[in-house]
C-alpha cells in the first residue's frame, strides 16, 4: 500500500512535480497515466528513494523512504525506465547478482529463478548472456531481476515500452496475476490502451499535477465522454504528448 | 559488507568475460611498456656504439698549409676529404658532422712559433654530431700536445713544466649508479602501468555503468551507496595491482636481453628487489584506482570519461620529468609526496642503496592516506542524485 501526499520536486528552475497526491492499494492495478514529461518517471524515483522529495509526505506500508530507505527498498521492487541489463553476464547471473545484493541464499535465489523462468517463460535465453537479447527478453530479465526478492509492492515504468503484441499481453496476464496475489502493483504509461486493459484504478498526471484520480469508469461519467481517449485530453485540457 | 563482497565478484567476473578489459589494462602495459623501454635503451647504445666505432670523414679547407698536421690526423685513423665548396652548408645539412679549416695565415704563426689558427665547423645543438666533435677536437689537442712538448725539448726545457697539474679519473661510481637512464624510466613505467591497468576498470564500473542504464536499478538494490562504489573501487585496485605485478614480471624476463656493457648498466632484477618495488608501488596502485574512480564518476559516458583519463595518465610523468630536468638528492621529507616519493624509492633501490625503513613507511602512508581521502571522496559521489542521473 502506496500513499503519497502533495509530491513536490524541483529541478533548478524547472518544477518537475507540484502537488501530487494518491493511494495505490493492495490487490489493485495502479496507473499513472500522462504525457512525455508529466512528471511520471519523477515520482516513481522518489518513491524507490532515489531522489529525495522537496515537499509532501509517502508511506509505503507505513514507511517513509526518506527515513527508512532500506526497509523500504526491500518491500520493493522496482521495473524502472532504464533497464540496463550486464551484457557480458547470462540472464540468470544477472538476476542472481540482484538477489544477492538483496541477501538471498543461493538456494532460494536457484528456487525463486526457476520459479520465474517458469512464470515470464524464460527458458529459452535465462542461461544466454543478455547480449543481442530482443527488447521483450530484455522486459522479461528485468521484471525477474525486480522480483526475485519477493516484493510486495511493485513499481513498473513504462513496463511494456517497445514490446510486441504477444509479449505485451503476456506481460499484462502477469501483472494480473501478481495483484491477485494480493500485490500492490503501481505502473507508469502514457499509453491510454494499457490503461484502459489493465488498471483497476487510473491517476491521470499532467503538468506536474494529478488532474484526475479514479476508475475508468469513474472517469468517464466525471469528464462525460464516451471514450476514455476523450475522457483523457478533456481532463488534462490539451492533446500535447498523446500521439507518442 | 555483504553488498560490497557480492559487486567486488560481480565486476571481477564481468570484466574478466570482457576481452577488451583484460587486454587493455593486463596486458597491453605488461607487454607493451617493456618492450618500449628495452628498445629504447638498445637504440640509444648502439646508436652511440656505432658512431664511436666509425672511421671519422674529415673534410679539410686548406690541408696544404699544414701538412705535418694531415700526417698526423691520418695516422690517427682520420680519412681526409678533399676540400668542400661550401662547408658551412654542408653541416647545416647535415651532410658532414664536422669541416676542419686551415686557415691561410696558418703556415707563417707555425713558423714563428705562435699558435696557428684552425676552425672546427660544426653543429654541436645536433646530438648524432658530438661524437665526431669530440673525436676531431681531440685529435687536434693531441696534436697540440706532442708538437709543444717537442718545441720546449728542444730549447732545452722539460715538458712537464708546461703541466703543473695532472689530472688522474678515480671513478667512483658502479656500474649500478651509472643507470640513470633506468632510475628514471623505470620508476615512471611502472607507474605508468599502474593507471593503464586502473583506467579502463574505473570507467567500467562507473561511467559505463551510467551509459548501459543499468546504474539506476543497481542503486534501487538495498545496499548503501558506499559499499556498491568501493566494491567496484576494489575490482579496480586489483586490476592496477594485477598490471603492475605483470609489468614487473615481464621487465624481469626482459631485462636479461639489454644491451648491458655499452652504458655500465647492471639491472638484474630479482625477487627480494621484485617484492620491494611492488610494495612501495602498491599504495599508487589504491591511489590511482581511487582518483581514476572518482573523475570517471563525473563523466556521463564512458567516451567523456575517456577525455579525463587521458590527461590523467601524465600526472605520474611529472616527478620523473623534474627528476630529468633537475636530479636531486633524495632527503626524508620528499617521502611524504605520493608519485615522487615512489620515483625516489624505486630509484635508490635500484641503485643498490639502504633505504631506511622509515623511509619506506612515510611513502607508504602518505600515499595510501591520499588514496583512501580520495576513495571515500568517490564512495560517497552517488549520493548526489544528479550524478546518478547526468546524461539519462
Amino acid at each position: 500500500m502506496i500513499e503519497v501526499k502533495n509530491l513536490h520536486k524541483s529541478f533548478g528552475d524547472v518544477k518537475a512535480v507540484k502537488g501530487v497526491t494518491f493511494t495505490a492499494r493492495d490487490g489493485e492495478i495502479t496507473g499513472l497515466l500522462g504525457p512525455n514529461g508529466a512528471g511520471k518517471t519523477t515520482t516513481l524515483r522518489m518513491l524507490y528513494s532515489l531522489l529525495p522529495p522537496d515537499q509532501g509526505e509517502i508511506r509505503i506500508d507505513g514507511l517513509d523512504p526518506t527515513r527508512s530507505a532500506m526497509e523500504i527498498k526491500r518491500t520493493l521492487g522496482v521495473v524502472p525506465d532504464s533497464r540496463g541489463l550486464y551484457s557480458r553476464l547470462t540472464a540468470r547471473e544477472n538476476i542472481t547478482y540482484y538477489g544477492e545484493l538483496h541477501g538471498m541464499s543461493k538456494k532460494a535465489i536457484q528456487q525463486r529463478i526457476d520459479h520465474l523462468t517458469e512464470t515470464l517463460d524464460m527458458g529459452d535465453f535465462i542461461d544466454r548472456r543478455t547480449e543481442g537479447f530482443s527488447q521483450g527478453q530484455r522486459v522479461k530479465v528485468a521484471i525477474a531481476r525486480a522480483m526475485v526478492h519477493e516484493p510486495q509492492t511493485i513499481l513498473m515504468d513504462e513496463p511494456s515500452n517497445g514490446l510486441d503484441v504477444m509479449t505485451t499481453r503476456a506481460l499484462r496476464h502477469y501483472i494480473r496475476s501478481l495483484r491477485d496475489e494480493g500485490h500492490s502493483v503501481v505502473l507508469s504509461t502514457h499509453i491510454m490502451q494499457e490503461v484502459a486493459a489493465l488498471c483497476d484504478r487510473i491517476v491521470i498526471i499532467a503538468k506536474g499535477e494529478v488532474a484526475a484520480d479514479g476508475t475508468a469508469a469513474q472517469l468517464l461519467e466525471r469528464s462525460g465522454s464516451d471514450s476514455l481517449e476523450d475522457a483523457f485530453v478533456k481532463l488534462i485540457g490539451s492533446e500535447e504528448g498523446l500521439l507518442a | 559488507m555483504r553488498g560490497l563482497t557480492t559487486v567486488f565478484k560481480k565486476e571481477v567476473r564481468e570484466n574478466i568475460r570482457d576481452h577488451r578489459a583484460l587486454f587493455n589494462s593486463l596486458l597491453l602495459g605488461p607487454l607493451l611498456f617493456p618492450l618500449l623501454f628495452v628498445g629504447m635503451m638498445w637504440f640509444v647504445t648502439s646508436a652511440e656504439k656505432e658512431r664511436a666505432e666509425q672511421t671519422l670523414e674529415l673534410p679539410v679547407i686548406g690541408a696544404h698549409y699544414a701538412p705535418s698536421l694531415i700526417r698526423f690526423l691520418e695516422q690517427q685513423g682520420a680519412e681526409i676529404q678533399p676540400e668542400p665548396e661550401n662547408p658551412e652548408e654542408l653541416v647545416l645539412s647535415q651532410e658532414v658532422p664536422v669541416v676542419l679549416r686551415i686557415l691561410p695565415e696558418y703556415p707563417e704563426k707555425w713558423a714563428e712559433g705562435l699558435p696557428a689558427p684552425v676552425e672546427v665547423i660544426s653543429d654541436p645543438s645536433r646530438q648524432e654530431s658530438n661524437a665526431p666533435i669530440k673525436r676531431v677536437k681531440g685529435l687536434l689537442y693531441g696534436y697540440g700536445q706532442q708538437i709543444g712538448s717537442l718545441r720546449l725539448q728542444l730549447r732545452g726545457v722539460s715538458p712537464q713544466v708546461a703541466s703543473p697539474i695532472m689530472i688522474k679519473d678515480v671513478d667512483l661510481s658502479t656500474p649500478k649508479s651509472r643507470a640513470i637512464l633506468a632510475v628514471i624510466f623505470l620508476p615512471y613505467v611502472l607507474m605508468i602501468t599502474a593507471f593503464t591497468g586502473a583506467t579502463h576498470l574505473a570507467m567500467d564500473t562507473t561511467a559505463g555503468e551510467k551509459e548501459r542504464k543499468s546504474l539506476e536499478p543497481l542503486l534501487i538494490n538495498p545496499v548503501p551507496r558506499w559499499q556498491i562504489m568501493t566494491g567496484k573501487m576494489i575490482t579496480t585496485m586489483v586490476f592496477a595491482m594485477a598490471s603492475l605485478a605483470l609489468t614487473l614480471v615481464s621487465f624481469r624476463i626482459v631485462l636479461p636481453y639489454m644491451p648491458v656493457g655499452a652504458f655500465g648498466m647492471d639491472l638484474t632484477l630479482g625477487l627480494e628487489t621484485l617484492l620491494i618495488i611492488l610494495l612501495i608501488l602498491s599504495p599508487v596502485a589504491i591511489l590511482a584506482a581511487a582518483l581514476l574512480t572518482l573523475l570517471a564518476s563525473f563523466a556521463k559516458s564512458y567516451r567523456e570519461a575517456q577525455s579525463y583519463m587521458g590527461l590523467v595518465i601524465l600526472i605520474p610523468m611529472i616527478p620523473s620529468l623534474i627528476f630529468m630536468a633537475n636530479p636531486i638528492k633524495a632527503e626524508a621529507w620528499m617521502m611524504g609526496i605520493p608519485l615522487f616519493s615512489q620515483n625516489l624509492l624505486i630509484g635508490e633501490v635500484i641503485r643498490g642503496e639502504t633505504v631506511s625503513l622509515g623511509w619506506y613507511g612515510l611513502s607508504i602512508a602518505s600515499t595510501l592516506a591520499i588514496g583512501l581521502v580520495l576513495a571515500a571522496l568517490a564512495a560517497n559521489l552517488y549520493n548526489r542524485p544528479k550524478l546518478i542521473f547526468s546524461g539519462s
